[in-house]
């Protein structure tokens, strides 16, 4: 039976009994007689021990067992409640709490519980109540005084303050007092030992607190911890002086046991003395304690929920909705020129934008869910072509849109696997290189602006360029006269195009001409793109361009006639405007001089078929400058309307494959306006 | 008796015709249509049907009839088959009736200049008239599409 399919619901079960094993313990103690909160308290231990006996956890079940076996013997009238049995079943409570968190955290619940176990089992056997009155009184301080289980005694500060007394040659001191039994007003003695104390030296900390004292929160001993430059034997002989002290104990304190007070022995959330010493509060105050308990134990189980993609992509739609009557409302207080009303509406743009930012982020997933995969991919890959290879996966905690992370996986691993094959060569030409035997490739994934950026750098043999020109020119995808022409950014492309494959053999991992093409085509349908960066004998360098979401994008509205359209922002360099005389015919493609290039120009109203919009009329023509990876081109256009947050939606799968239009949005006038794909704008 | 089918008739070029009403969404009045370009002629474009972009064909055109100016009686069917949403533009909508599956003829080669493969079967209906029951999925075959495409851009 796989264990882990219940796993959660045992741990939440599990603080479940607890936190009712707590509440009843306390309200047990408030009320030692009412036999009907044992029977409780009973029923959850047994549960309890059943469900962590099934899951294994056997140090929980056994300890609980003996708790049991003290209960049962309560329950059944045949051994009284007394502070030492509610001592050490809260000790108890405390471990099974610190087990269950280490569960929490993946572990395996096991604590060395046999001390006390054999404390219950003394219970049991009746071995402590003959004592209980001195041993009581004697185990107290001793309880007070030692870090209990899961507790650490001295926090951060009081440790530090310690320490640097020490270190500036003052004592330190830990003192337990335990007053008398038949002391009547103990606070007031608690006082004078203060008092006296204060005399000595400064009182760093005192267990219980000094406000706990004073209101005789404790039962007859207490323990503090000072700073004095008193000796030893003269504090204790000073503290003894006042009347109805029991007794003193002093130990005086070197670095190393404060350090020891200032850790915790097992990590162990908020602490809480487990002597009966905070009776009275305990039980006054139990609903509180409890719930400043519940968190702790339920923190690293709830801090995440679980929630269907599909409800946020309808959080997603009702959003878009909303963002498209902000657009519109804008429109509307633009047009109405109200104070009022523009000032409400631009702070409803403040609160949705970060609400955007919101459902954007709900989206998000590490690309890490993507590379951990691949280790494992490599290390196969390398070991069936008997190459040596490394693979360092760096930003594996940046995030992407879940719908990208779906799509990313299989261009990366054609981009991996093609790296390792053709990129990373055999040890002994690595060897005849130069460069250690083993390959390394790097996958790297970043934030740059609206953009991530997933790389994938291998040091192998890099592209050759005159394998790829012949190989292009062979299948027929260039001609060697347009090849001879090509800078070497655009004979690497090549190796995108369909049916190419430089490959001198067809091997199993890639290679057989299908893949990069198909990889670049993946990448572009994200709304990404693909660049390769080469260096002979150095390595060859992917990246691979995305956006940050699907969702939303920043896009600059453009009119063409009577219609309107959106670009994205993100392949916009800047926006111009150009002169018909500007525009020079070389080669039969309109070109214009612009920043020192000459860039080609193109006509969106020929394009889309605009049906009553023509560049060819205007004198001059405003014009979007845009990028695809380092060629440019001025896009003509109408004129601009301005930039928007535009939300994305599909044209519908009847419609799906219209290169130039990549979707659609719905403007604020309810009106749908087409998305313009760049990329297939520029050739 | 076959089973009941509730059907919505609607009429195009004068003929009558059904589509089942489960396929059916809505039925709208012409609303602003934004064309896409380099899509077929019988594409018109796409609208905002309450926040989700449709796109609408036309049906005349999309069984090459001659098409005609929208009217006042112009409405738009959305019909959903096999995950693809698309509006209809037809002529006018009138009416839901019940009809008999058993009723329903495998259509003759050509109904009213429609051809046979975008049918499903001719019903005669009570009173007399025919009513022409459409095959949805290949209406909106997408293949077909393409090759349509592909032959207009050679031509």
């Amino acid at each position: 039976m796989d264990m882990n399919a219940y796993l959660s619901m045992f741990i939440d079960e599990s603080n479940d009994h607890l936190q009712a094993l707590n509440e009843n313990l306390l309200r047990l103690e408030n009320s030692p007689d009412d036999l009907s909160i044992v029977q409780d308290i009973f029923r959850s231990a047994h549960t309890l021990k059943g469900m962590s006996a099934t899951m294994g956890f056997e140090d929980l079940a056994h300890l609980t067992h003996e708790m049991e076996n003290v209960l049962d013997l309560v329950r059944n009238g045949k051994l009284k409640m007394d502070s030492h049995i509610f001592d050490t079943l809260f000790r108890g409570l405390d471990a099974l709490e610190s087990m269950v968190r280490d569960i929490v955290g993946g572990g395996t619940g096991k604590l060395d519980v046999s001390e006390l176990v054999g404390q219950l089992r003394k219970i049991v056997s009746g071995e402590y109540t003959a004592a209980a009155e001195t041993v009581a009184a004697a185990e107290a301080p001793a309880g007070t005084g030692t870090p209990q289980a899961g507790e650490a005694v001295l926090d951060q500060f009081q440790y530090s303050v310690l320490q640097q007394s020490l270190g500036t040659g003052h004592r330190v001191y830990q003192a337990v007092v335990t007053l008398r039994g038949d002391c009547v007003l103990k606070s007031a003695r608690a006082y004078m030992v203060f008092n006296v104390l204060e005399q000595a030296g400064e009182v760093v900390k005192s267990l219980p607190s000094v406000q706990d004292i004073e209101q005789e929160k404790f039962d007859s001993s207490f323990t503090v911890f000072l700073i004095s430059q008193w000796a030893a034997d003269e504090l204790k002989k000073r503290i003894e002086d006042i009347s109805e002290i029991e007794s003193v104990h002093v130990t005086e304190l070197d670095a190393e046991a404060l350090s020891a007070l200032s850790k915790p022995s097992q990590p162990s959330g908020p602490a809480r003395p487990a002597d009966g010493q905070d009776k009275p509060k305990a039980a006054g105050s139990a609903p509180a304690g409890a719930a400043d308990r519940r968190p702790a134990t339920g923190a690293v189980a709830s801090k995440t929920i679980r929630v269907d993609i599909e409800r946020l992509d309808v959080l997603m739609n009702l959003f878009s909705e909303l963002l498209i009557d902000r657009v519109r409302l804008e429109q509307l207080a633009s047009e109405i020129k109200s104070a009022e009303l523009t000032e409400t509406v631009e702070h409803m743009a403040r609160i949705s934008a970060d609400l955007q930012n919101i459902v954007l982020k709900l989206r998000m997933v590490p690309v890490e869910t993507v590379f951990n995969r691949f280790p494992r991919m490599v290390r196969d890959l390398a070991k069936s072509l008997n190459k040596k290879v490394d693979l360092v996966i760096t930003g594996a905690e940046t995030e992407l849109d879940r719908t990208v992370i779906d799509e990313i996986g299989d261009p990366l691993v054609h981009l991996l696997r093609n790296s390792v094959d053709h990129g990373i060569e055999p040890p002994e030409k690595r060897r005849e290189a130069g460069k250690p035997e083993t390959g390394t490739v790097h996958l790297r994934a970043f934030h740059s602006g609206n953009n991530v950026f997933i790389e994938i750098e291998d040091d192998g043999g890099g592209i050759r360029r005159d394998k790829v020109l012949a190989t292009a020119v062979k299948r027929g995808i260039i001609t060697e006269e347009q090849g001879k022409s090509m800078t070497d950014e655009e004979v690497y492309m090549l190796i995108f195009s369909p049916g190419f494959s430089t490959a001198e053999q067809v091997s199993d991992i890639s290679g057989r001409g299908v893949g990069l093409d198909v990889v670049k085509s993946k990448i572009n349908s994200l709304g990404g793109s693909v660049t390769v960066t080469s260096e002979l004998g150095k390595g060859t360098v992917f990246s691979i361009q995305l956006p940050l979401t699907l969702s939303i994008i920043s896009a600059m509205l453009i009119k063409l006639g009577s219609e309107k359209y959106a670009i994205p922002l993100s392949s916009i360099m800047e926006t111009t405007i150009v002169k018909r005389s500007q525009i020079h015919n070389i080669h039969g493609s309109a070109m214009i001089e612009f920043r020192g290039a000459i860039i080609p120009v193109v006509s969106l109203a020929e394009v889309l078929d605009s049906p009553d919009y023509d560049d060819r009329r205007e004198e001059e023509c405003e014009a979007v400058i845009i990028r695809k990876g380092d060629k440019w081109a001025a896009v003509l256009v109408d004129d601009f309307l301005g930039q928007s947050d535009i939300v994305l939606k599909s044209l519908g799968k009847y419609l799906s494959g219209y290169s130039v239009i990549s979707g659609a949005t719905i403007l604020g006038d309810g009106q749908v306006a087409l998305i313009i794909d760049p990329n297939a704008l520029i050739k | 008796m076959g089973e009941e089918l509730k059907v919505i008739v609607f009429s195009l070029a004068g003929e009558q015709y059904g589509i089942e009403v489960d396929k059916v969404r809505t039925i709208e009045r012409m609303m602003p249509v934004t064309r896409v370009p380099k899509t077929p002629p019988f594409v018109k474009g796409v609208i905002n049907l309450r926040g989700v972009v449709t796109p609408v064909i036309d049906l005349r055109g999309r069984f090459g009839l001659p098409e005609a100016e929208t009217t006042e009686n112009s409405r738009i069917i959305t019909v959903q088959v096999n995950d693809i949403e698309v509006g209809f533009i037809v002529d006018s909508a009138n009416d839901v009736i019940d009809i008999d599956s058993d009723k329903i003829e495998a259509p003759p080669e050509v109904v009213g200049g429609v051809k046979a493969k975008y049918l499903r079967g001719v019903a005669k209906l009570d009173d007399d008239r025919l009513l022409i029951m459409l095959n949805l999925v290949e209406v909106l075959n997408k293949d077909e599409i393409i090759q349509l495409e592909q032959l207009g851009s050679e031509s």
